[in-house]
């Protein structure tokens, strides 16, 4: 057994190497710089290569070149870094590149407070680029989760070919914790599908029966096109209504057919709770600990349902979850990102909103007083 | 698979809709044809070469092209390019931009990507204006011009695109004119082969914008233009004088040897982890 303290950037950055991530470019902002220093260490060793860039536009636009290249890639950054990346978000989105953007977020908005955790961005995680487009985010409660949700982010951007977050918060990326290094290989790596066709036949944006074309690196044969504009199978700009819109059907069912497979939770005594929690990220924490509490001090019939995927929104559990429940309560640490689609779902008249956005963590006893004035 | 006798017609991309887009009379198609030139004279294998381009009517020239072609985000060619050329050390990769996208949105990667001297060639396609929105100041538009938001005369200075590029670092920075194809065609393949972040000013026009709120609406006109306020260097070097302002000088501006950003980061990998493997780098004919 090799139990090392492992803090949670340190986690994240070793679940993309382990993921077979070999080019990072990124920017500094508090609190992530610890992810981009582990890769500027870790990557030459690997023969992979690591850049700091000028600021956070260029260093996803660079992470897609070199996805492009063939190379896994990662970026991490905050608040305002995860600002400023939207544009070429939407860039990967609509190119169908395949990338992992981490954001360890802190309070906002603007310079916010730098050193303080927050679950802030969840909203622009879902819809912070321009346009209509589908999204996937995932968020890590513990330094563990920070490895194999990292992998897993890369293991969805590889399979569905499209810009994967993972939302950690300022607690969960500065904390440690023992994590035995021993047991922390990845079940499955997934790599991007290459063409089976000659080049004359690839169709880099074309329709297959997976609804995930193959994406073949530039440089080894296949020579296309890729551009930010409506485009067509192969990749040239169009403006013809049959081609945009299965285009844009291909694009969202991408991830809606594959939503069960996506969305990943962990549900504690749910089954028969009066009173349900909804909780992810570092909230989970205080929310694992209110339930304790509250079951052993009060007898009370309360489960937790901590979200590892927000987005896509995994309606069915939650749907199922709140059905049998009295009373919802939705703890994160922002003024209700989360709570709206768990509203939206269950029922405006069961929610109770738990949130706080001033840069302090969602205590414990602030889960017992809502569920206390239930 | 090498094609000797390929004219440069086998380079475009022929089941791609023709015509192109561009107004007739553009200098855009001339940029194009110096490039496709230089790979046929450089011999360079078609999966070799990418060429990247960011947002206006120069970001509309890679979709002709037989080769690994991205049209990226307003001004942000050069970054997507610097992550291309981490990932396949070995490609030849080609930026070309408007001076708008070079230089107003994409001022800062501009100067970095000199200043790391990464192996890229960007051309500047510089026609003053930003013409696929309709004549909007750009940051080469010079004083008092007319433009869509300048209807009073334009009350700012231009950028000097190649001193700017010297001053940031990079090794190779030349200049000419849609005008003067020959040597635009050599400088061209000159930074292509050049081995460090080399700049190409490739001085435009844009009758259809520009052209008709400054006198002078036809391309005739503009190309007289080019013809009549540009001069060589060498005829400024041997005067011994400044160069002049109110000209466009044309040639070499800087051709020096320095560290390579990408080479310099294989020296990095052989630090922390052992020696590299040699890169594949394809055979470069016609070195001089």
């Amino acid at each position: 057994m090799s139990l090392e303290l492992l803090q949670g950037n340190r986690a994240c950055a070793l679940g993309a190497l382990a993921a077979g991530c070999r080019f990072y470019a990124g920017y500094p902002i508090t609190p992530s710089s610890e992810i981009a220093e582990i890769m500027a260490r870790e990557l030459p060793r690997l023969g992979g290569k690591f850049i700091q860039m000028e600021d956070e536009i260029a260093s996803i636009a660079a992470i897609i070149g070199a996805s492009v290249g063939g190379l896994k890639a990662m970026t991490a950054t905050s608040g305002p870094g995860f600002s400023l990346m939207q544009e070429n978000i939407g860039y990967a989105v609509m190119a169908e590149i395949p990338c992992v953007i981490v954001n360890v977020m802190r309070a906002g908005p603007s310079t916010g407070l730098p050193t303080s955790p927050s679950q802030g961005d969840v909203m622009q995680a879902r819809w912070g680029t321009h346009g209509d487009h589908p999204s996937i985010a995932l968020a890590p409660s513990s330094v563990r989760e920070a490895f194999d949700l990292t992998v897993a982010a890369f293991n969805f951007a590889e399979k569905f070919r499209m810009p994967v977050f993972v939302l950690m918060d300022e607690v969960v990326g500065h904390m440690r914790e023992g994590v035995d290094l021993a047991q922390v290989e990845p079940k499955e790596i997934v790599n991007r599908e290459m063409p089976t066709v000659p080049p004359e036949w690839y169709e880099p944006f074309g329709n297959p029966p997976s609804d995930v074309p193959p994406l073949a690196p530039f440089g080894e044969g296949y020579r296309y096109h890729i551009t930010g504009l409506l485009h067509d199978a192969r990749g040239f700009p169009t403006s013809r209504l049959d081609e945009i819109q299965p285009w844009m059907e291909r694009v969202f069912r991408k991830v809606e057919r594959n939503h069960d497979e996506i969305c990943m939770w962990e549900a504690d005594g749910v089954d028969d709770a009066r009173v349900l929690i909804v909780s992810y990220g570092a909230t989970a924490r205080s929310a694992k600990h209110a339930l304790k509490i509250a079951r052993a001090r009060y007898g009370r019939k309360v489960g937790l349902l901590t979200l590892k995927t927000l987005w896509p929104f995994p309606e069915g559990v939650v749907v199922q979850a709140a059905e049998r429940a009295q009373r919802v309560i939705v703890a994160e640490m922002n003024l209700g990102q989360i709570a709206l689609e768990v509203e939206r779902v269950a029922g405006r008249g069961k929610v109770m909103r738990v949130g706080r956005a001033d840069g302090h963590i969602v205590t414990p006893d602030q889960i017992l007083d809502a569920m206390r004035a239930v | 698979m090498k094609r000797h006798d390929q004219g440069t017609y086998e380079y475009l991309r022929h089941h791609k809709k023709f015509p192109h887009l561009w107004c007739a009379g553009c200098g855009i198609g001339i940029v194009m044809g110096s490039i496709l030139r230089s790979v046929q004279n450089l011999e360079l294998e078609q999966d070799d070469v990418a060429v990247i381009s960011g947002i206006g009517c120069t970001g509309r020239m890679p979709v002709y092209l037989d080769f690994n072609t991205m049209h990226t985000t307003h001004g942000r060619a050069l970054a997507f390019a610097t992550g291309l050329k981490l990932a396949r050390p070995e490609m030849e990769i080609i930026v070309v931009m408007g001076d708008g996208d070079a230089l107003a949105i994409g001022g800062n990667h501009f100067i970095h990507a000199a200043r790391r001297n990464i192996d890229l060639t960007a051309i500047v396609v510089n026609n003053t204006i930003y013409g696929m929105t309709g004549g909007q100041s750009s940051p080469t538009t010079p004083l008092d011009a007319s433009t869509a938001t300048a209807p009073y005369g334009h009350s700012e200075q231009p950028f000097p695109i190649c001193e700017l590029a010297m001053a940031a670092g990079a090794s190779f920075v030349a200049r000419s004119t849609v005008y003067h194809v020959t040597e635009l065609d050599k400088l061209v393949e000159r930074a292509i082969r050049k081995k460090g972040f080399s700049v190409v000013e490739a001085v435009s026009y844009c009758h259809t914008t520009f052209g008709r709120l400054n006198n002078r609406k036809t391309p005739v006109e503009n190309m007289r233009f080019l013809k009549e306020s540009s001069i060589p260097l060498r005829s400024v070097e041997k005067e011994g004088a400044e160069l002049p302002e109110d000209k466009i000088v044309r040639g070499v501006l800087r051709d020096v040897e320095k560290p390579e950003f990408t080479e310099l980061y294989d020296q990095v990998i052989e630090r922390a982890h052992g020696p590299v493997p040699p890169r594949k780098r394809r055979v470069r004919r016609g070195w001089a």
